[in-house]
């Protein structure tokens, strides 16, 4: 059943992983998103749907769902960009375990982050004096570029290599790796080195630039990567980290 | 994959991109005088030149293909990353046999 | 799950698939590469025996397909070699595109020089 232009045929997807899509009828308002759709069902057709957001503006990163086959911020697009012959398609982020309808178990997404030691190591305590980092040094300017991360999980859904290999630890995780590695103030960097070198690390990118051309903050993984693979590389060949 | 396996799958790339571009011109070379199997052996046999050009081609393919068989596998496969690499080192020793029987083939006399 | 994923049709993402496939199938077929060299163990009779073979056009066809599978394998080895050592760039795509057409033109030359 196709919508007329006053109404919109959605179909969500309902259950866990050997769940199924159940379709919708949703009423067509104008700068309608995603969101707003999916918020409508909830709230007037089916109480029982779950599904995530917190902001609505595009700057939390809970609502990523894949609509029409592509994963987006559902609170940042607009149905009339998507809603080809008044349909939707509407499921949970790939690659991810699927709790309940459009909402997933993000937890290994956070665990590959600190497997890639995503974290800043601090070198100083808040006795010494603060940190005099110039912003258009070569490293911060490499560091702010790749720094808007806010864990949506987007790329990580489209990335075929995280869909391949349970082991990669994926596009989000070795951005964060790379800004940290051009961190003045961090103190970690051999043993972040050391973690992405190794198997599951960066080295398993195969430059599809699937998150490139799909994060929402235009950040640059693929480049990011590219950047750590020739610094491990170089540390590999100088003895400073083994594989 | 991991650094040490990257580094020698790129060095291996590297390495062969001007023997595949050498190796296509003898392809369009030898097939455009429509060599006979007494013409290609009257140039190979004894020749040290072709021995170190194909011997080293023969020893970087097989390190590449098999690393990126080794890929393939663990991604493509059920296999878990030791099987799959495991069976990539068997190919890959495969290749180095029989490119080196190859070489010898045409080398010597 | 979901339907159709599109970011998947993008050129760059076809570049490494044919990166792939074409590595893939010239492992498959080195070994046979290296056996018909073999034969020249037994003397020029048996390698030339099967060279005589390989004037057939279908097999002279299937010649083309190994050229174009090898260049398009260097060129997208090429790309990628880029990507990871070099500032990034705009335009990839369509240098993807253009290694594709290029390794097109090689083996269509390949066959042409022999006919």
């Amino acid at each position: 059943m196709s919508g007329t232009h006053e109404e919109l045929s959605v179909s969500l997807w309902r259950g866990d992983d050997d769940g199924r899509y159940q379709t919708y009828s949703v009423p067509r308002r104008e700068s309608q998103t995603v969101l707003d759709v999916v918020t409508f069902v909830q709230r007037h057709l089916d109480p029982t749907l779950s599904y995530r957001f917190a902001c609505r503006v595009g700057v939390c990163g809970s609502c990523a769902m894949t609509v029409n086959g592509k994963p987006r911020w559902t609170c940042r697009t607009h149905v009339a960009k998507v809603a080809g012959g008044g349909r939707l398609e509407i499921g949970p982020l790939e690659n991810l375990p699927v709790i309940k309808d459009l909402t997933t178990d993000m937890e290994q997404f956070f665990r590959k982050w600190q497997q890639a030691k995503g974290v800043f190591a601090p070198s100083q305590t808040r006795h010494d004096a603060i940190a005099q980092i110039r912003p258009d040094s070569p490293a911060r300017v490499a560091a702010d570029a790749a720094i808007e991360c806010i864990n949506c999980g987007v790329c990580y859904a489209g990335c075929d290599t995280v869909r391949w290999n349970s082991g990669y630890v994926g596009p989000a995780a070795l951005t964060r790796a790379w800004t940290l590695l051009n961190d003045e103030r961090d103190a970690g960097n051999t043993a972040r080195l050391q973690a992405v070198a190794a198997s599951g690390g960066c080295h398993s990118c195969h430059s599809h630039q699937s998150c490139q051309e799909l994060c929402p903050q235009a950040l640059n993984p693929t480049a990011a990567i590219a950047a750590l693979k020739r610094r491990t590389a170089a540390a590999y060949l100088k003895g400073e980290i083994t594989a | 994959m991991n650094v040490r396996l990257y580094v020698w799958q790129r060095a291996t790339a590297a390495v062969m991109a001007p023997l595949v571009l050498g190796h296509i011109a003898v392809i369009f070379y030898a097939t455009r005088q429509g060599f006979s199997a007494a013409d290609i052996l009257s140039r190979t046999r004894g020749s040290i030149v072709w021995a170190a050009y194909y011997g080293v081609f023969v020893a970087a393919a097989a390190i590449h293909a098999s690393i990126g068989i080794r890929n393939i596998l663990s991604e493509w496969s059920p296999l878990n990353e030791r099987r799959a690499g495991f069976l990539a080192v068997v190919f890959g020793s495969l290749l180095a046999v029989l490119g080196a029987r190859a070489v010898a083939a045409v080398v010597l006399s | 799950m979901a339907g159709q994923v599109k970011h998947r049709g993008s050129a760059l993402w076809i570049a490494a698939l044919v990166h792939r496939l074409s590595g893939l199938a010239l492992a498959i077929f080195l070994p046979f590469h290296f056996l018909a060299l073999g034969l020249a163990i037994d003397g020029a009779a048996r390698f030339d025996g099967f060279l005589r073979w390989t004037d057939q056009p279908p097999v002279k066809l299937a010649e083309a397909g190994l050229v174009f599978l090898l260049a398009v394998h260097l060129l997208g080895g090429l790309r990628v070699l880029v990507v990871e050592n070099f500032a990034w760039r705009d335009g990839q795509k369509q240098l993807a595109t253009i290694a594709a057409a290029v390794s097109v033109l090689i083996a269509v030359g390949f066959l042409a020089r022999l006919f």
